[in-house]
């Protein structure tokens, strides 16, 4: 069964793996990080939220100080679809952000069955109300 | 051994003696503090003997439904009694509630709109009284009377709101309390507005009501009025809205006794105990929907509002079967002398507002919906201060604590079957407003703060873009009032609002919605001034969602030296609307143009001088490479973003003149971006042998827990730490002194100190 866990990553029980949901990569085991399977990019977060102000004159400039902050980027190796990022001081080593239970995950799946695509959430409708 | 030795057992008093001992404390009881009891606790009372008896005579469905919609209702009509009568900004727009709660003190049912964090805290007091004045002598609890509450030591988000609270009796039988809850703005302390950020102790923190009756008889006692009035800026306001809560408060109490007189009290007292509990039930139920998991998170203040710091808000949320647990150990410890700190309770209360807006809002409105949800953080930590701790700025520890949640709970949902709301990317969760204060121009002493604090852009969800400053994550039915109508009461303009800031973009596959800009100037006052109380000038106070980035970074801007209504009245052209314009082009000759942090403490402003902000974006959902080039060319069009910032962020190719994309090169250039991703990346172990590192960096001033081990907390450098379970005062230095001692070493360096005597 294919569990569709975020919006590029879904866990296959039969093989116990993290695969991407963009080009059917096998990641990681699902039993770890799955992040252990992904590339990662120290990105300049300037580079990703520019200075609207000069930063030539300004000590703050609507962009973050890349001293103080920075973006780690998680990338699937074989398509290259950007999974995760985590906005990390520097040095702080990367969150293991998704530990799964996957035995867990297995017992509440059997009884479920598989869903073909992830419900996105009830829409908001709109209603015209009362009218003659 | 000897007769002297303690050997423990034997020697321990008996049942009779530790009823006298405990009767002799009772007694002599120097001070009733905040009672960790009480405020420790976030789960449902117990169902008492009296409530037991109403459910045994009283506990038809139908019955119930019926009640709870009318008492429901009664919520409703007291909230828009406060919202029309109030005369606190706050209350205009809608940061009020109003509340039914059992006799034991739960908060039952809420009103519908409003700020639901207030309600979700003001159980504690209620239950205080109950506790401390029921069987006092010199207090009790009747008919008649009324009780007011401030202090969030006591249960509160923090001392600038205040509650009125009401025992509801039938036939000499307490059945239950309504409260009626509102953001009132001053509250004497040592900055106006109520919410000082300059506050160094408690002491600073201006008037800290612990609960007190202060109606009898349904009227409000004048001394103690007077006293209050004369402990604030607004003295006026204090007797207006004190009327307003305490006859909102009536208005509830009058639905409840058509109730009492329709149905009796059992069914009132069975309505309201089976509310809760088949909440409490309904929610464990959601939770074992969700997958068995661990995930951890971290959101980043950079600021005390003081100064500029790495203050870490840390979340690891586990859930296993119906159990939800949000562990916050790893947090940064208590300031001892900044005021962002949170009481547990505040922190709790922001938590429930995650379920209860964002992923549960079809649940009744209550305490329940998080009573079987743990919390666990270390004492004396950011998120659970001592009583010692000034916390008039918790909202800085309680919304990045929010956040850390919503983005935690993100990941549990996608993948459950069962929602109830889409899967959401953070909302922005700064109060990027100004708070004013001074005397207008009619001669009235005010201070309190614009309701743009309302105008948080929403997180993108899972298939769509987040929506332009929306609302508070505090408050998701709040409005931002009409500007128009505040500058009647008030001697300053917004010269700009309402227009949204370009660039300043959280970019995803959907992106996140944007905020908008705001510069106001005094205008007809000579004491006037502003202050503004937000992090986020350096590090985003958001994480992005499923690749999706957060928001950017909002300083504040200045433009002194010079009077814009001068420029306006003579010449009008050389006024630009946009931060960008102004602080770039510099069209004031002679002025003075600076930026700073978002903390900035109560500073009087002449005539014409401008102070602009913006307000934040919610975080991105998803790969920005997988964004329809439709969505970027349309953000370009309604000014969301320049056409460079989005070709280079989104490699969307399209003609400058008019803007048709072109198709094939702009999936050529995401191809080749995907590539160029793959190429500059580092597999993960590789990456992190470079990248983490021991202990936090030196250049830092870093507060928290490094990595997994949350047992050491740092505190401001490498070497300061403490034991997370041991508290350590943790004083900062004020500002303007590090800044003469930055100053002086140059001197010094530079030989010029002139041989001045230490």
């Amino acid at each position: 069964m294919k569990i569709a866990m975020t919006e590029y990553l879904r866990i296959n029980t039969e093989n116990e793996k993290w695969e991407c949901r963009v080009c059917d990569h096998e990641i990681a085991s699902a039993r770890g990080n799955y992040k252990e399977g992904l590339l990662v990019y120290d990105r300049d977060p300037t580079e990703i939220h520019p200075p609207i102000i000069d930063p030539e004159k300004y000590r703050f400039t609507f962009s973050p100080d890349p001293e103080w902050v920075r973006i780690l980027e998680f990338c699937c190796p074989h398509c290259g679809t950007q999974v995760e990022t985590e906005y990390a001081v520097p040095g702080h080593p990367p969150l293991y952000d998704m530990e799964v239970d996957l035995d867990a995950l297995k017992a509440q799946w059997a009884a479920r069955g598989e869903a073909a695509i992830p419900y996105a959430g009830p829409a908001v409708v709109r209603e015209d109300g009362h009218g003659h | 051994m000897n007769d002297m030795s303690n050997s423990g057992r034997g020697k321990l008093p008996s049942a009779e003696d530790m009823a006298l001992i405990k009767k002799f404390l009772n007694d002599t009881t120097l001070f009733l503090g905040p009672d960790p009891e009480i405020m420790q606790n976030h789960d449902l009372m117990p169902r008492s003997a009296d409530e037991e008896a109403a459910i045994a005579n009283a506990s038809d469905a139908h019955t119930i439904a019926k009640i709870r919609d009318r008492i429901q209702s009664g919520c409703d009509e007291g909230y828009e009694m406060v919202e029309q009568m109030g005369a606190a900004p706050g209350a205009k727009w809608g940061d009020v509630i109003t509340g039914v709660y059992s006799a034991s003190g739960d908060l039952a049912i809420a009103s519908a709109g409003g700020v639901l964090i207030f309600s979700a805290l003001v159980h504690h007091p209620i239950k205080f009284i109950i506790k401390n004045w029921m069987n006092d002598p010199t207090v009790g609890v009747r008919e008649g009377d009324g009780f007011i509450h401030n202090d969030s030591r006591y249960g509160n988000v923090h001392n600038t709101d205040q509650s009125m609270i009401l025992p509801i009796f039938h036939k000499g039988r307490l059945v239950c309390w309504v409260a009626s809850t509102v953001h009132e703005g001053e509250n004497g302390a040592i900055e106006p507005g109520g919410m000082p950020s300059m506050a160094e102790s408690p002491s600073d923190e201006g008037l800290k009501m612990s609960p007190f009756k202060v109606v009898e008889n349904y009227q409000i006692k004048r001394d103690i009025l007077t006293f209050l009035q004369n402990s604030v800026r607004e003295p006026k306001l204090q007797y207006e809205d004190m009327k307003v809560k305490l006859f909102a408060c009536l208005r509830i109490k009058q639905r409840i006794e058509e109730t009492l007189n329709t149905d009796g009290p059992d069914a009132l007292v069975s309505t309201l105990r089976l509310t809760m509990e088949n909440v409490r039930a309904e929610v464990k139920r959601r939770i074992s929907e969700w997958p068995d998991m661990t995930v951890r998170t971290y959101i980043i203040q950079d600021s005390t509002l003081r100064e500029n710091c790495v203050v870490k808000i840390n979340c690891k949320l586990t859930k296993t079967g119906d159990r939800l647990i949000f562990d916050f150990r790893g947090s940064a410890p208590e300031f001892t002398n900044r005021a962002t700190n949170t009481i547990v309770a505040g922190l709790k209360g922001m938590l429930a507002q995650v379920f209860l807006c964002y992923v549960w809002p079809d649940l009744p409105r209550g305490q329940a919906a998080f009573a079987p949800i743990e919390v666990i953080t270390d004492p004396h930590s950011i998120v659970n201060c001592s009583y010692d701790a000034p916390n008039s700025q918790s909202l800085m520890s309680i919304f990045t604590g929010f956040t850390a949640g919503q983005h935690a709970v993100a990941k549990f949902l996608y993948s459950c079957p069962e929602k109830f709301t889409k899967v959401h990317a953070p909302t922005f969760n700064m109060i990027n407003t100004f708070i004013w204060g001074g005397v207008s121009q009619h001669g009235e002493t005010l201070g309190n703060l614009c309701a743009d604090l309302n105008g948080m852009g929403a997180g993108a969800t899972v298939d769509r873009d987040g929506e332009h400053a929306l609302a508070p994550i505090f408050a998701t039915m709040a409005d931002i009032g009409e500007q128009e109508l505040n500058e009647e009461e008030v001697p300053f303009l917004q010269l700009v609002s309402k227009k949204m800031t370009r660039d300043a973009v959280a970019p995803g596959k959907y992106r996140g919605g944007q905020g908008y800009t705001m510069m106001v100037a005094t205008k007809d006052s000579e004491q006037w001034g502003f202050m503004t109380t937000a992090q986020g000038a350096k590090i985003p106070p958001l994480q992005g969602l499923f690749g999706g980035y957060a928001c950017g970074t909002y300083p504040l801007s200045k433009v002194q030296g010079v009077d814009v209504y001068d420029v306006l009245m003579n010449t009008p052209e050389k006024f630009k609307h946009s931060i960008e314009e102004i602080m770039n082009e510099q069209p004031f000759e002679g002025a003075s143009y600076t930026t700073h942090h978002m903390g900035m403490g109560f500073e009087i402003s002449k005539r014409g001088e401008l102070f602009m902000i913006s307000q934040g974006a919610g975080a991105g959902y998803g790969d920005l490479l997988e964004r329809d080039p439709k969505g970027v060319i349309k953000d370009i069009e309604e000014g969301l973003m320049s056409p460079a910032v989005a070709a280079r962020l989104y490699k969307v190719v399209f003609d400058p003149e008019t803007l048709a994309i072109d198709e094939a090169a702009t999936e050529a250039a995401r191809a080749a971006e995907r590539k160029a991703r793959i190429a500059r990346s580092k597999p993960y172990s590789e990456f992190v042998k470079a990248w983490s590192k021991p202990t936090p960096p030196a250049h830092l001033p870093y507060f928290g827990a490094w990595g997994d081990d949350v047992s050491v907390l740092y505190m401001g450098s490498p070497q300061k730490t403490r034991e997370a379970a041991t508290p350590r005062p943790n004083y900062m230095t004020h500002p303007k002194d590090v800044r003469i001692a930055e100053l002086e070493a140059r001197l010094a360096a530079l030989g010029a100190m002139g041989g001045e005597k230490q």
